[in-house]
């Protein structure tokens, strides 16, 4: 009965606005080490590659931004879920903490595909599976950015915007298995649990890069957050010693 | 049951029901999301008929042939089952290459070839530096060597899909 009291006390916002803010720079510190670490491998010490030259260099930014770009949506889904179930206020926040960060990963991962996808397939866009199903995943992102926008009411407008993630999780399978289940332009996964076909040095380049995205979009996903606590409970009386007290740390 | 865990229920319903409609759909939609079809497709006589559409597997090895012009080419696509002689005048991709993948969008023609408006070149999913590379090549050529019998060469070009 304890535990399950402890984990209830982190939902609510006065616990955790304090931890968020403790938690942040760390995040940021590990992020800039993982980046330094994954551009240093990438950049200077992974080799050019036999079939594209320097040109494959892209994928250190390409496929960390990719699966953030998933991942995240995935992680806004649960926390919908989780809201729409429980009907705990945090979990709306953490949701929309995080969707501008995913569709930041998702227009990158469009955007340096379409430059590398010019010189090395002849073209920067084309309809298949794999990249149309990652433009819908950007509209997605910013449909529940405008969706939650122009809600006024915090409570009703999260609810709205879960239904919506909920609906959109769906895509995420399509984006990761497009490649396997239809003919496409885009290439087969190099990576997953069992096997790579990447050389070792370019494959923990990108891990590093990937693990650099990952800390990076947690940190700024607490600073969201606590913005966005600080708005929706600012008539609480909490948030108004924090605010007298003056600096809000 | 408390009111939550019913609501959890409902949710994960709601998203099986969600998943099962769109599997069914992409399912009907299946040869529509196809960026390309396989020269196995277009000998089932499965290519629409004066109507652009994509054909994409290996280019054959030993293949390609420029004209003097330096940019009309002629080439092969292949499934390692059915060929298909390409024919197309423009600048090619630099990942266009023999033995590599290759997706063309065109015409066919009476004769049974292609005519190309555009071609793009499919990158497969390697990565390694050209030392190694070289080193899988001399790797295949000295099995190759060795195993005359064709089934334990098992080395068939993966095709590109």
């Amino acid at each position: 009965m304890k535990d399950r009291f402890n984990l209830y006390r982190f939902a609510s916002p006065a616990v955790f606005y304090p931890l968020a803010g403790a938690m942040t720079p760390y995040f940021v510190a590990v992020s800039i080490v993982f980046g330094i670490a994954g551009l240093w491998l990438g950049m200077l010490v992974a080799p050019t590659d036999f079939q594209q030259g320097e040109g494959y260099r892209i994928i250190f930014i390409h496929v960390p931004a990719s699966w953030m770009s998933m991942f995240i949506y995935l992680v806004m889904a649960f926390w919908a879920a989780i809201g729409l179930a429980f009907n705990t206020r945090l979990s709306g926040m953490m949701a929309q903490a995080l969707a501008p960060t995913g569709a930041l990963m998702a227009f990158l991962s469009l955007l340096t595909g379409a430059l590398w996808g010019k010189p090395m397939w002849g073209a920067w866009w084309v309809w298949d599976a794999r990249l149309t199903s990652e433009l819908i995943l950007l509209f997605l992102y910013i449909g529940y950015m405008a969706l939650t926008a122009a809600i006024d009411d915090p409570r009703r407008s999260d609810k709205a915007g879960g239904l919506l993630l909920l609906v959109g999780v769906v895509n995420i399978p399509i984006i990761y298995f497009s490649v396997k289940w239809w003919n496409t332009l885009h290439q087969g996964s190099s990576i997953n649990l069992a096997k790579s076909s990447m050389a070792t040095t370019m494959l923990w380049g990108m891990l590093l890069m990937a693990m650099c995205f990952w800390m990076y979009s947690i940190a700024i996903a607490l600073m969201r957050v606590r913005t966005i606590i600080l708005e929706r409970e600012r008539h609480s009386d909490w948030v108004k010693t924090l605010l007298l007290a003056g600096d809000p740390k | 049951m408390k009111s939550r865990h019913k609501k959890l229920a409902l949710i994960v319903g709601a998203l099986a029901i969600v998943g099962i409609i769109a599997a069914l759909v992409l399912n009907a939609l299946n040869s529509n999301i196809a960026l390309y079809i396989t020269p196995t497709d277009v000998a089932a006589g499965k290519a629409p008929k004066d109507k652009l559409f994509r054909i994409g597997g290996l280019v054959k090895e030993g293949s390609i042939k420029r004209q003097a012009d330096g940019v009309t080419i002629a080439f092969i696509i292949t499934d390692t089952e059915k060929d298909i002689p390409v024919n197309y005048k423009g600048i090619l991709p630099d990942l266009f290459k023999e033995g590599k993948g290759a997706v063309a969008q065109g015409k066919l023609t009476a004769e049974g070839s292609f005519n190309a408006t555009e071609v793009l070149a499919k990158h497969d999913e390697n990565y390694m530096p050209p030392e190694a590379a070289q080193a899988v090549d001399d790797a295949q050529e000295r099995a190759a060597s060795k195993h005359v019998s064709p089934s334990s060469a098992g080395e068939t070009p993966k095709a590109s899909n």
